[in-house]
């Protein structure tokens, strides 16, 4: 009796998982391997099967004497330069809204909109309201007695400065979030027991919130990185990685090599790295969760 | 206990709207520059609320006046929204629920190399997958849009959660009524799990209006671009004329905001659940 049911459990288990591993074969599996394969190459996709030829790791060494892709990777770490303020001002603000004031299911609407609202109209308003001459950000500026203001994203020397600022305020809604969601996850009898305690506010916050929250904060750094290594559509839209390579990252310099000189083999080999990279975050993730965070 | 309305709060809740206002004012300028007239948008000190009204002749001309018309963009965009929704909304559950609650062979290796390829970030898959594409005959074709975003590993992961959740004793007595494996999930765990797939068809519903690079990688043909290219290519046309820009970046928002605003429970709660885009 128990027999046919088994077999029949297992068939439809596969079945029912079928769609998915068949999608995520093709879709995924199929393409990393091949970008293994094709990173020993130089064949661009323009140019036949059977003009496929392997140069063994040519296309790394290039890459490690590539002063854009050098330049692209400093860029990427630079993005992270404003991690730390964005998640310490996320904080500040998730601690005020979830105790200190009234309405705030509305303001967790307020703070998050951008994170919800889509790269590229956001892109274009900003570069209208950065514009070097009519926008109302140089207005301002020059109203308050700036005489040569940046040129913001037209500038080499302000127009990463200038991502950085429309990056992080379209992501700060999502650090805020997900502090507010653990700091709800902290049990109120700590807070009480230290203020019969005599604990006061600073001090609670860094004896309990602090730590408490260390697991939240580990996870938006890990985030957080990724992300900003996985930054694509506001490159492309706002500067294409100029004026001068200036705003170039790992992720647009990959698309440039693949889909406008399409050498192949070589954007192959970049998405090589960037994978380990992310590879490498993911595994400090693993071992840190279980290391460095507070349980 | 009752709360007393008390100065404190009410003073540091005007001073985060007043901050909220700040936060958010590139959104009231794209508004109200999108209701002026060219010559007005840039004058300063910024005019919030314009004083001449020409809301109607710029979106008429955003609407109507561009060659694809800007409709046709929200069309082809809300069919690949639609249709990649619903496709990952049933790969996903049917997955979910096989991997929770069936038992069959090598479930747990399998469960492991779906995780691990999340790790795989997208944009290092571009070459391959547009060769493969081009090869398939999809290049250029919504279906390959569709095809990309509805493998979702997240969506598995998440589901799978709530699948977990559901007691075996309500699958049994099903069994017990002599249903089957399909009739099972179909009439008693997918109508428990609902509200996580209307959080996860949310989730994906933004995430696939949003998505720019695929659409940018994967389609040549202006007829078939989605809204996104749609916008960035009439910004590009109408370089100098910033309140038409302006008008064409409100209509790309405003769909999502609506969404966002109706189901924004579903959507903060998805996201602190998920933890993660994409």
């Amino acid at each position: 009796m128990m027999k046919p049911v088994r077999l029949k459990e297992t068939t439809v288990g596969y079945l029912f998982v079928a769609p998915l591993l068949i999608g995520i074969t093709v879709i995924t599996i199929i393409p990393i391997l091949a970008s293994f394969g094709l990173s020993f190459t130089n064949w661009s996709l323009v140019s036949g099967i059977e003009n496929i030829h392997f140069i063994g790791m040519n296309n790394f060494n290039r890459l490690f004497h590539d002063a854009v892709f050098m330049k692209s990777l400093v860029n990427n770490l630079l993005l992270l330069a404003a991690l730390p303020f964005k998640l310490a001002f996320a904080l500040f603000l998730a601690i005020i809204i979830n105790k200190y004031i009234y309405f705030k299911d509305f303001f967790k609407i307020v703070y998050f909109m951008p994170f919800i609202s889509g790269v590229v109209a956001i892109a274009i308003v900003f570069r209208v309201m950065f514009h070097p001459t009519y926008g109302p950000v140089n207005n301002m500026l020059m109203s308050i007695g700036i005489d040569h203001p940046p040129g913001w994203l037209a500038d080499m020397d302000f127009a990463f400065f200038s991502l950085i600022i429309i990056f992080t305020w379209i992501q700060f809604g999502f650090s805020f979030i997900i502090y507010i969601a653990g700091l709800q996850n902290i049990s109120r009898e700590l807070y009480e027991a230290a203020s019969i305690d005599g604990a006061s506010a600073w001090r609670q916050f860094k004896h309990i919130t602090l730590p408490m929250l260390s697991p939240t904060t580990f996870f938006l750094l890990i985030t957080g990185i990724i992300s900003s290594f996985k930054i694509f559509d506001l490159i492309a839209v706002l500067t294409e990685g100029g004026p001068a390579n200036s705003t170039m990252v790992a992720i647009y310099y990959l698309y440039q090599r693949a889909f406008v000189n399409l050498e192949t083999g070589y954007a192959s080999a970049i998405s090589i790295v960037i994978f380990a990279f992310i590879l490498i975050i993911t595994l400090i993730n693993w071992v840190g969760q279980r290391r460095w965070v507070h349980q | 206990m009752k709360e007393a309305l008390n100065i404190k709060k009410i003073l540091i809740t005007l001073f985060i709207f007043a901050f909220g206002l700040l936060f958010l004012s590139p959104f009231f300028w794209m508004l109200s520059a999108s209701f002026k007239p060219e010559a007005e948008v840039f004058r300063y000190p910024v005019q919030w609320i314009p004083e001449t009204w020409h809301a109607v002749e710029n979106y008429k001309k955003v609407w109507f006046g561009t060659h694809p018309p800007f409709y046709h963009y929200y069309w082809n965009s809300i069919k690949v929204v639609i249709l990649t929704t619903m496709t990952s909304i049933i790969v996903s559950s049917l997955a979910a629920y096989s991997f929770a609650k069936l038992n069959f062979k090598g479930k747990d290796i399998l469960f492991l190399i779906v995780l691990a390829t999340f790790m795989v970030p997208s944009q290092s898959l571009f070459v391959p997958q547009f060769i493969l594409f081009r090869w398939m005959n999809l290049y250029d074709t919504h279906l390959a849009l569709i095809l990309l975003h509805s493998f979702s590993v997240l969506g598995t992961f998440m589901l799978r959660q709530f699948f977990l959740g559901i007691l075996n004793d309500y699958l049994d007595s099903g069994k017990m009524d002599g249903a089957g494996h399909l009739r099972i999930f179909t009439h008693i765990a997918l109508p428990m799990v609902l509200p996580a797939i209307a959080t996860y068809g949310i989730l994906r519903f933004i995430w696939t209006w949003n998505d720019y690079q695929m659409p940018l990688i994967f389609l040549h043909s202006i007829d078939l671009y989605t809204l996104q290219l749609g916008i960035r290519q009439f910004a590009d046309e109408n370089g100098q004329i910033y309140s038409l820009q302006m008008a064409a970046a409100v209509l790309a928002v405003v769909p999502l905001l609506i969404v966002f605003l109706i189901a924004q429970k579903q959507v903060i709660e998805g996201i602190q659940l998920g933890g993660v885009k994409g």
